[in-house]
């Protein structure tokens, strides 16, 4: 028991002393996941969305050739991103861009930077999910919406990506978590984020899993919280499961006995009966 | 000569080495409802999906109001907005209520206002008797009443004609029945119809002309009472005899 009530009394001191910087990283963390987990649905989207442009033999050449490099520039990228550990590409990006400018230019905000390396590598994983959620719509909706003369962005806007989105939202959820919690390798770029806060407070108290205890509770709290808003989106999205009928005219018959009064109806000049009077 | 809509001249379509339609010809007027019969894997769907340009054409041309719609240069979302269609499998828009998914082409296709959209859905779909369900998602009314909404989403669009892709296939025996009866409404009024189908009564009381395809030919074309009452080809002989005698 007295070792609970000296971890309590640790936790109390750290918590006073440095409850300021804990909730600076705690909000900074939160911030750099929800933005980048944002951005790289929106390069996952794109991504998804060039991906499958649908070309065929008929094609001219030039589309083809664009829409071909297209794809293969998205396939070395989604590869190259989510084969490499983002803390290494932290790193390559951070001090690469110094080195290969000649130091003419570097990153003068380290927001920066950890959004551009988190966006992107959340990007490269939202790209393939996309991908997947728009294979997984019935292709009968494409047809349903080419037959009513929609063209390919305007059937994707309206009628495949609301559904992939839907589909693809536990992943979004997925990824949101895993970035509240691998946001902590940018603390290697020198990124204030939660866990880094936890490397400076120990650097000076030694009160090493006294602070571990309270990350652990802070990020267990961020990654619940976050999957708890999620489930309640799904719902939303969802809608009710039951629906209201509207009020209607009775007296108004089914299948064309019907005139609406202030509308010529296009078909009665062309009834049969008027075409063989002809 | 100017009530001629499409004219379909030396179609052919195969997929790699299969040829599924060789060298059709026919012609649909203003006013024709027209029903394509046959065996399965006749090649009516694929004729039907070849008209939409959902199939693109091996070769042969698809003459609309005169035009060759076959093609690189060819606006084929603005062709298809003139040319509706009834799926078999009716591919509502599952995102959509019964009222967006009778709303969505006429405003972003159209570039109709939400108001007239609105008005314009709201009479089709109180002409397929589905006003009631108007705030209804796909999954929450039955085949017939999903097929019924299809109908009224693609004559929203106000088509020149409306093809209908075996529209009955998928519904229990008991819902086949109102979507048929819209169908003959819709007949009565004059809406030119291509109807592929295995309704052999709507073939004959509806339609104007029959078409019976086999191996992808057509193999007999003409009126109904001909058709049924006294074929020609041995063909359609031996495939009306088998739904005469079920």
């Amino acid at each position: 028991m007295n070792i609970f009530l000296n971890l309590a009394r640790d936790i109390a001191e750290l918590w006073q002393e440095y409850a300021g910087l804990y909730l600076t990283g705690i909000w900074n963390t939160l911030s750099l996941a929800v933005i980048c987990t944002a951005l790289g649905c929106i390069i996952g989207l794109l991504c998804g969305i060039l991906n499958t442009i649908p070309y065929s033999k008929n094609d001219n050449i030039l589309k083809r050739a664009v829409l071909k490099a297209i794809r293969v520039l998205i396939q070395i990228y989604v590869e190259v991103f989510r084969g490499t550990p983002m803390i290494l590409q932290a790193v390559v990006i951070y001090y690469g861009l110094p080195y290969f400018t000649n130091y003419a230019m570097r990153f003068s905000n380290i927001w920066l930077c950890a959004l551009l390396v988190v966006s992107i590598n959340t990007g490269a994983y939202m790209a393939e999910s996309v991908r997947g959620g728009i294979i997984s719509i019935d292709p009968g909706q494409t047809e349903g919406a080419k037959a009513i003369g929609m063209t390919h962005w305007q059937t994707m806007l309206f009628v495949i990506l609301p559904q992939a989105l839907r589909n693809i939202l536990p992943q979004i959820g997925n990824n949101l978590i895993i970035n509240i919690k691998d946001t902590s390798v940018m603390s290697i770029i020198g990124f204030t984020e939660f866990f880094a806060v936890h490397k400076n407070v120990t650097g000076t108290t030694y009160l090493y899993f006294p602070s571990a205890a309270i990350e652990m509770a802070g990020y267990l709290t961020l990654t619940i919280v976050a999957s708890f808003l999620l489930r309640m989106l799904e719902k939303k999205m969802d809608g009710s499961s039951s629906y209201e009928l509207a009020e209607v005219d009775s007296l108004t018959m089914a299948a064309g006995t019907y005139k609406n009064p202030d509308k010529t109806n296009y078909f009665d000049e062309r009834s049969r009966e008027y075409k063989e009077d002809k | 000569m100017a009530n001629e809509i499409l004219q379909i001249h030396h179609l052919s379509k195969a997929f790699g080495h299969n040829i599924v339609l060789r060298d059709i010809d026919f012609t649909v007027e203003k006013g024709d409802v027209i029903s394509i019969i046959g065996a399965s894997g006749s090649g009516k769907s694929t004729l039907l999906r070849c008209i939409n340009l959902l199939e693109t054409p091996t070769s042969g041309e698809i003459l609309y109001h005169g035009e060759n719609v076959v093609g690189k240069k060819v606006n084929a979302p603005k062709y298809r907005s003139h040319v509706g269609m009834v799926f078999q499998s009716f591919n509502l828009f599952n995102n959509m209520t019964v009222l967006e998914n009778c709303m969505v082409g006429q405003v972003q296709v159209l570039g109709r206002n939400k108001e007239d959209a609105r008005k314009e859905a709201m009479y089709y779909l109180q002409k397929v008797g589905m006003a009631p369900y108007i705030h209804a998602k796909p999954r929450q009314i039955s085949g017939g009443q999903k097929q019924r909404v299809a109908i009224a989403r693609a004559l929203a669009m106000n088509p020149e004609v409306l093809l209908f892709d075996e529209p009955t296939s998928a519904l229990d025996p008991e819902m086949v029945g109102e979507v048929l009866s819209v169908m003959q409404t819709l007949a009565q009024e004059g809406m030119t119809m291509l109807v592929v189908t295995h309704e052999m009564a709507f073939a004959r009381d509806v339609s104007s002309r029959v078409v019976y395809m086999n191996q992808g030919v057509i193999c007999e074309q003409g009126a109904p009472q001909q058709i049924f009452g006294d074929p020609q080809r041995q063909e359609t002989r031996d495939f009306l005899s088998r739904f005469r005698n079920a």
